[in-house]
């Protein structure tokens, strides 16, 4: 990806967050629950678990429909950052070779599954954190977190972060294209090129801290960022979180999908 | 190098986000005691910065390969190591919340492996011991190297700790270190030029940066030796602990991994005395079952596990994948059906 790349698409995500469904108008304080208790339950599978993961799908294809996030958007951004999962979980088809089912003459091996469960887990915790922005907008969840218990300094500096990190990386973007613009080739992408960047840059943010700083001072800042939005929980933040929460631990706790199969099978 | 979730078992997530989570409100302890209000803007923008310095590639001389920037060792020279770690903290997790660069539950494994041992291990016992006061160009030159490659290889070797605790990935130990470390190593050396490059540059252009945040930055910085190792062997002390107890009930990955080791390596002697420790205390913890909250119709399929591979009875293996197919199916109709009646609404 390239700079310009990367930098709408982190925006996109972003804008994402802007509109206006049932999903969205949640409580942010619910939506972080929700998803913290949906990692958890999806990372406490063992090792070979394939099957009982499939119902869990339900999660984040409800969130993406309701809220009405572009599918094609979120797998591809599960996809760019999937390599290091997959590179680890390659190794197990090729260590664990134990064979555990013959399938039309071809024997799988116990790698494989836990391989496949490994995707699967991927699959759904990166599409649950992707959506929780998506769905929340980045300062939602600093607000949450910050009532939550985080400690302010933190969530300051969280919210700060995000503020300028639009404006950095345009500025980023600007020396960027100059460079480009200059050198023709592989010219200027060396090292040397870079730590030089890298240090105009450093210079032009400290000098912009500076200016923020007396900006907010002005305007009265004394040490911590308060939001005028008051939030509150809702009787559908509640539904919300006690429907997850029943649905996680049916989930996790009952063979529902073997049960599902079963019965499929009676029916045919 | 981040940590995903998929590969990270539950009881290593948390014990390392309870890690970091320690070792961040002691981080806002000490920054609030003595805060100057003008760090605040400042190590806002200054993971903005980081944020989009990362952005930036570079082609490693020689490889032609691209690399970027970790930042940890910059914030800490630059900021002192509370407020580097605070800054390092915040970068990694709009990371894992814009790119889901590892994850939520991992997030606490990437803190602890980017953030704690540059600011917290490396800075004060390596660098600032070396560098001190010192301006000299090629005393920072070198002591950020060793830095850079220090901190790196002890967040490496963690990367492979944790997935090899978690069980979820085959990779040997020996194989997976001989993979992660070398690497690292590289990236380490990238890491020491371009911080030492950063500092040098910055300091040659504009010498009154420096000291104007040295001057703004909390004299709570000032961190002693003693101390640090103090809080490190504490820490050490409980995540070992934490760890073991959790490892032992779930004990797959953990007793696999140590049972590999074992077959060779310099390592020997000591992952013995850890395995045996290890077996003892999950000898005493027998009685606790299997996630403690685990349904009884599992239970048959648990201790079935521990003689072979959970053997699935070809029954219910079947009924598992029709079923399998068939709430795929179904989940894929709730989606396609909501999208539709929202498109009519619309």
């Amino acid at each position: 990806m390239t700079f310009d790349e990367k930098y709408f698409d982190i925006g996109r995500l972003d804008r994402l967050s802007y509109r206006d469904t049932f999903v969205h108008r949640l409580d942010p304080r619910a939506k972080v629950i929700a998803t913290m208790l949906f990692l958890f339950t999806v990372i406490s599978f063992p090792k070979y678990e394939v099957i009982a993961l499939a119902p869990f799908f339900l999660y984040p294809v409800l969130m993406m429909t309701i809220g009405e996030i572009p599918v094609r958007f979120m797998i591809r951004k599960i996809i760019v950052v999937s390599p290091f999962a997959v590179f680890i979980g390659i190794f197990n088809p090729l260590l664990d070779t134990r064979t555990v089912a013959v399938i039309f003459g071809v024997s799988l091996s116990a790698g494989w599954i836990s391989f496949l469960s490994i995707l699967m887990k991927f699959a759904l915790t990166i599409s649950a954190a992707l959506l929780l922005i998506a769905t929340t907008s980045f300062p939602g969840v600093c607000h949450a977190l910050r009532r939550l218990g985080l400690p302010a300094l933190f969530v300051s500096q969280l919210l700060f972060l995000y503020r300028y990190l639009f404006v950095l990386m345009e500025e980023a973007m600007r020396i960027i294209r100059a460079r480009e613009m200059r050198s023709f080739g592989s010219r200027g992408a060396g090292m040397k090129m870079f730590v030089r960047l890298l240090g105009i840059l450093f210079l032009r943010t400290v000098d912009r801290a500076e200016r923020i700083y007396y900006a907010m001072l002005s305007r009265g800042f004394q040490g911590d960022i308060p939001t005028l939005k008051r939030s509150h929980i809702a009787l559908s933040d509640l539904l919300f979180l006690s429907v997850v929460i029943t649905c996680l631990g049916v989930f996790r706790f009952f063979p529902l999908t073997e049960g599902i199969g079963r019965l499929a099978q009676e029916l045919f | 190098m981040h940590m995903a979730d998929a590969l990270l078992s539950p009881a290593v997530g948390m014990t390392l986000w309870a890690g970091t989570s320690a070792v961040g409100g002691y981080a806002s302890k000490k920054l609030k005691e003595r805060i100057d209000d003008r760090m605040i803007p400042l190590m806002g923008v200054l993971g903005a910065f980081i944020f989009a310095a990362q952005m930036i590639n570079f082609t490693i001389p020689g490889t032609g390969s691209s690399g970027h920037l970790g930042g940890g060792m910059i914030l800490a020279i630059l900021l002192g190591p509370h407020a580097a770690f605070l800054v390092m903290a915040s970068v990694l997790t709009v990371q894992a919340l814009f790119f889901a660069d590892g994850g939520l539950l991992a997030l606490g494994c990437n803190i602890w492996n980017l953030g704690v041992y540059p600011c917290y291990l490396v800075y004060p016992l390596i660098y600032k011991t070396w560098v001190g006061e010192s301006k000299n160009p090629g005393r920072i030159l070198v002591a950020s190297l060793v830095s850079g490659v220090t901190a790196l290889q002890l967040g490496a070797f963690s990367v492979v700790m944790e997935t090899l605790m978690s069980g979820k990935s085959e990779l040997s130990f020996s194989a997976f270190v001989l993979m992660m470390q070398p690497i690292h190593l590289a990236i380490g050396i990238v890491e020491g030029f371009v911080t030492a490059g950063v500092i040098n540059y910055v300091r040659s252009a504009r010498p009154e940066i420096l000291e104007s945040i040295a001057v703004a930055r909390p004299l709570g910085a000032e961190v002693s030796l003693k101390k640090v190792m103090m809080t490190f062997a504490v820490l050490v002390i409980i995540t070992g602990g934490a760890l073991s107890w959790f490892a032992s009930t779930h004990p797959d990955g953990l007793e696999w991994s140590i049972e590999k080791v074992t077959g060779k390596g310099e390592l020997r002697e000591a992952e013995r005395g850890i395995a045996r420790m290890l077996r003892r205390i999950q000898e005493k913890t027998a009685f606790l079952p299997d996630y403690g909250f685990k349904p009884e119709g599992n239970d048959s399929k648990k201790t079935e596990a521990a003689a072979a591979w959970p053997g699935i009875k070809a029954g219910t293996s079947v009924s598992g994948i029709v079923g399998a197919v068939v709430v795929l199916g179904m989940i894929v109709l709730i989606g396609i059906g909501v999208r539709s009646s929202r498109n009519r609404d619309a």
